[in-house]
């Protein structure tokens, strides 16, 4: 695991957040667009669950009226193991530059934990891709929305609350 | 699993754990560069390598530092998670508004003393 980059940013991220939740539960929120519309981007998703399957998020209404394209991010399923573990790759096509920093690397690992609870680990591998490693890793707009901190929260929240922040 | 879903799972483990300045100060370290060997960052602190690892178990304990192995390497990264949770929770509540109104009050005044006292001198 690479964990400093040109830039100094680390290559590598890691995120972890305890869900009061099954762990199937966390697998259906990461991967069924009814779920994926309720959090953060809140732009649905597409996986082909099987290695060499596509992975495609989708922009929201709202953010194609910013001229944004249809698909934002897309990517390669490479593992699939539900419910414990997703790995993919992952790319920004906000905008001509981020589709040229290419694909990084996202791995979801889910472990159920005590009383109910179970953690979902975030790991990022974002070696050669300097803007997608400072806009996940920070707060980037002015709603202070934004980088996975804000999502893994975001998600907490709804399969907690069954409510959106 | 009491004392483990307390320390977990509660806000109060994560306000502890800042509730220090050494340990704000590691959490800085891994903010600029992330994913540093216990060696790392103990070489900017003087402080004892046992003193360093007390306060790593602290931050790990309230899932704000998570560590992944990297072959014989242990390597610490920060989780914002936990504290965007409280920031959620908290500070959202009570409008964040107020609270930037109040912080530009702070500025203001404080460039206000540091004028006059650069006038005094």
């Amino acid at each position: 695991m690479a964990t400093e980059s040109k830039t100094g940013v680390a290559a590598t991220q890691v995120y972890e957040v305890y869900i009061k939740a099954s762990p199937q539960s966390i697998w259906d929120a990461i991967t069924s667009p009814e779920w994926t519309v309720k959090y953060g981007y809140q732009g649905a998703v597409e996986y082909e669950l099987r290695p060499g399957g596509a992975y495609r998020a989708h922009s929201t209404a709202q953010m194609q009226s910013f001229g944004l394209p249809d698909v934002v991010v897309d990517g390669v399923v490479e593992e699939a193991d539900p419910p414990r573990k997703l790995v993919h790759t992952y790319r920004f096509l906000f905008s001509d530059e981020m589709k040229a920093e290419g694909f990084t690397r996202v791995t979801w690992e889910i472990e159920k934990v005590a009383a109910g609870f179970s953690r979902l680990t975030v790991i990022h591998e974002l070696e050669g891709a300097p803007i997608m490693a400072g806009m996940v890793a920070s707060k980037f707009s002015e709603q202070g929305t934004g980088g996975w901190a804000w999502i893994l929260s975001d998600m907490k929240s709804v399969l907690e609350t069954g409510r959106s922040m | 699993m009491v004392t483990y879903n307390r320390q977990v799972f509660d806000d109060d483990s994560v306000f502890k754990a800042l509730a220090d300045p050494t340990r704000r100060f590691l959490l800085d370290l891994l903010f600029k560069r992330d994913g540093r060997t216990l060696t790392e960052l103990e070489s900017e602190l003087a402080m004892t390598r046992f003193g360093v690892m007390k306060h790593l178990r602290v931050l790990e304990r309230a899932g704000v530092v998570v560590t992944r192995r990297s072959g014989r390497e242990k390597l610490h990264f920060l989780n914002p998670v936990p504290i965007r949770v409280i920031h959620d929770r908290w500070i959202d509540k009570y409008t964040e508004r107020r609270v930037s109104a109040l912080l530009e009050l702070k500025t203001e005044l404080e460039a206000k003393a540091w004028r006059q006292s650069q006038k005094r001198a």
